[in-house]
């Protein structure tokens, strides 16, 4: 049973504090979703969960199948199985995505069955088979880069996924196709995730098993689907109303 | 993060190339240069009258002009130290077998022997001033195509020789081509006849193996009308501290509708100086290619050039260069434009490490009355660090309004955001930065046979531990 353990945790960006005693704990087969106002945190916890540079933690742990993993460089995060689906994934000129995909993943595999199972997720993201040929991220829509992402996490196969707004910039298709992407990965292989979002939207095509409500740092609020009907009714005012 | 971890470029180079062999000397010239050292190169090679003449009166030409007052600094260079000729072979050889041991050795360890085997039309192999080594296939043979040493050419083709040489870069177009018409020896000579296609590449080597040689290949290809070739030239040179002058002419004449291609890939070693003159004419519906990729070197001057002189001719231009520690790289590209309908498109990429320095400067030129004449130039560097500079001069001179002429540059560096991203997919830093260079001069390496872009990226790259099979 993979898991993943997030224990007051405070991260500073810049001599900042932006994560202010965050605990969180996510086992393979479940969903979060980790829902809240901007800058309240979201993004700042998926880089430090996966150990980017200038987002430091200056407390609390976070285990990975009872590991610690804040002394780990960011390669080997990715390499126990942790996956960031970026928000803003980046270019890379010259870098085709199948070299790419094929560069970071295990070479256990044959290359034919590799191009094989690339294939089939590409058929299943309702990718154009001229994609694979592309240069990494570069000169694609937003639609694009946000299955890509999909791509590249059904074909590394994770154990714990993060999903950094993986719904921004969709439209209602292409959102389809991305939660479904992630629902099949889920089938596919033990799967944990954390869906980071503004929006229920894309949480009504995958079905979170746990909402957690961050403001300032911290989770404030954690339940069920029941939580974003609330926030989508009331805003997050309520979520700040109830603290105080 | 940290940057000493960033990219070991080119860290092996004295174990695969930075060797050298002790083999006997058959002739050599005594050190530094006079119109006695002229003429006694002269008559080793048994020469016609006319190029002992051509010689000295370069050699004049050398005397008269000045250093380049721009670019980087060449004071270093000392002409009076120099080796203006060595040969350690008394024959060229048409078999492996015949050429001296210890030389064979020395070609069997840089893979040439074997390449030649495998995939190219044809090889030749210059060791210090001569060539000791070149074979054509057979079929191309008998189909007129002519591959070998300059000197031969002289000798056995001395009609064509007479009509083509030096007529691209005249003796006095600057001091290194007067300095290279003085003393030139070995060199590649190619004539395609018309419509003859050579299907694949033909090679060149030049090794430089002594200490503080001057080596002056000078090569000339003409592809008549029709035709079709790709030339690729390689080379390297042993580590000592000395250095070493390398001062090559190459000259090619596209004939009308001929198609050449040339593909140099520069790796010597970091001692030597490499100020080479590259030119071509581009006649009508020609088209001339030049791919430039200059890894290796102290300093390297070399801005290939088309002069489109037909209508409808076309240049494609494309010059890569990494600058390490200690290095300038002062490359790019000219087009002139000579003719309506004629197109260029010159594409520079470089990078700089570790206090490298790279320049990209270049020339769009279009004389009065060419119309439509489209060009576009595109300069990209990177810098992996703080310490390593980029610089571009693209000059332009365009007499005539109706064109269309674009250029682009951008200086790039390899972000911390960029990594982060590679790393989150299992990669680590330096398989990160590998493959950031690596997709950098892709559309380079694309453009080269599959052994050349394997060998490409094998030089300019790290071991990419796991990579693709």
């Amino acid at each position: 049973m993979n898991i993943l353990e997030i224990k007051n945790l405070h991260v500073s960006v810049n001599d900042k504090e932006i994560i202010k005693g965050l605990s969180l704990t996510i086992r393979e087969g479940e969903i979060h979703a980790l829902m809240g106002p901007n800058g309240s945190g979201k993004s700042t916890l998926s880089y430090a969960i996966m150990g980017h540079p200038r987002y430091v933690v200056t407390k609390g742990e976070i285990l990975f199948n009872g590991q610690n993993i804040l002394e780990l460089k960011t390669n080997e995060r990715a390499k126990l199985g942790l996956f960031l689906c970026f928000q803003y994934p980046l270019e890379v000129q010259g870098v085709r995505v199948t070299n790419f995909l094929r560069l970071a993943s295990s070479n256990e595999e044959s290359v034919v069955d590799f191009g094989k199972r690339v294939k089939e997720n590409m058929k299943l993201l309702k990718i154009n088979e001229s994609f694979s040929n592309r240069y990494l991220n570069d000169g694609f829509s937003g639609g694009e880069k946000k299955v890509g992402e999909i791509l590249q996490m059904a074909v590394l196969k994770p154990k714990i996924a993060i999903l950094d707004e993986a719904d921004s910039g969709l439209d209602i298709d292409a959102l389809k196709v991305v939660a479904n992407g992630v629902n099949n990965a889920m089938t596919t292989s033990p799967l944990g995730v954390l869906i980071i979002t503004h929006y229920q939207r894309i949480l009504d095509f995958i079905k979170p098993d746990f909402v957690h409500i961050v403001v300032d740092g911290k989770i404030k609020k954690s339940g069920g689907k029941e939580l974003v009907e609330k926030l989508e009714e009331e805003g997050y005012a309520w979520a700040h109303e109830e603290i105080a | 993060m940290d940057n000493n971890s960033l990219l070991d470029i080119r860290s092996d180079y004295d174990e695969k190339f930075g060797f050298n062999v002790d083999v006997k000397t058959v002739h050599q010239t005594k050190k530094g240069f006079s119109p006695d050292v002229v003429k006694e190169i002269s008559s080793i090679k048994n020469e016609p009258e006319w190029m002992t003449q051509f010689r000295l009166h370069a050699l004049e030409a050398f005397l008269r002009k000045p250093m380049p007052k721009w670019g980087p600094d060449l004071s270093n260079i000392n002409f009076d130290n120099i080796t203006y000729y060595l040969s350690a072979s008394k024959n060229k050889a048409k078999s492996w077998e015949d050429v001296p041991q210890e030389i064979k050795n020395t070609f069997d360890r840089l893979g040439i022997p074997e390449s030649e085997k495998k995939f190219l039309a044809g090889v030749e192999a210059q060791f210090d001033s001569e060539v000791v080594y070149s074979k054509l296939r057979e079929d191309l043979e008998k189909l007129g195509v002519i591959f070998c040493s300059t000197d031969q050419a002289l000798k056995e083709h001395p009609e064509l020789f007479k009509k083509f040489f030096a007529t691209v870069v005249p003796s006095e177009d600057n001091k290194f081509a007067a300095l290279n018409s003085a003393f030139w020896s070995g060199g590649s000579f190619v004539y395609v006849p018309k419509n003859v296609h050579v299907p694949i590449p033909l090679q060149a080597y030049f090794r430089i193996n002594s200490k503080e040689l001057g080596q002056f290949e000078r090569t000339l290809i003409i592809a008549d009308e029709g035709s079709r070739v790709h030339y690729i030239e390689g080379c390297s040179a042993p580590s000592y501290s000395a250095g070493s002058l390398h001062a090559a002419v190459v000259e090619v004449i596209a004939l009308e509708g001929a198609h050449v291609r040339y593909t140099t890939l520069q790796n010597w070693s970091n001692n030597v100086y490499n100020l080479v003159t590259k030119r071509a004419f581009a006649h009508k519906n020609a088209i001339v290619e030049w791919l430039d990729a200059n890894i290796g070197s102290r300093i390297t001057m070399k801005f290939p050039s088309v002069y489109l002189i037909g209508e409808n001719a076309k240049a494609d231009m494309m010059s890569i260069a990494f600058a390490g520690h200690g290095q300038i790289q002062d490359t790019g590209a000219k087009a002139v434009h000579m003719a309506p309908n004629t197109t260029s498109s010159i594409v520079s990429k470089s990078i700089s490490k570790g206090g490298g320095r790279t320049t990209y400067r270049g020339l769009v030129r279009v004389e009065k009355g060419c119309t439509n004449v489209k060009s576009n130039v595109r300069c990209d560097a990177l810098l992996l660090d703080e310490n390593s500079i980029s610089d571009t001069i693209p000059y332009m001179a365009i007499n005539e309004k109706k064109v269309s002429i674009g250029h682009e540059a951008s200086v790039g560096k390899i972000g911390e955001e960029q990594l982060f991203y590679l790393m989150s997919r299992g990669l680590s830093e330096q398989e990160a930065t590998g493959l950031i260079v690596r997709g950098f001069f892709d559309c380079f390496t694309k453009q080269l046979p599959l052994e050349y872009a394997v060998e490409f990226n094998r030089l300019i790259e790290m071991e990419m531990e796991g990579s693709v099979g």
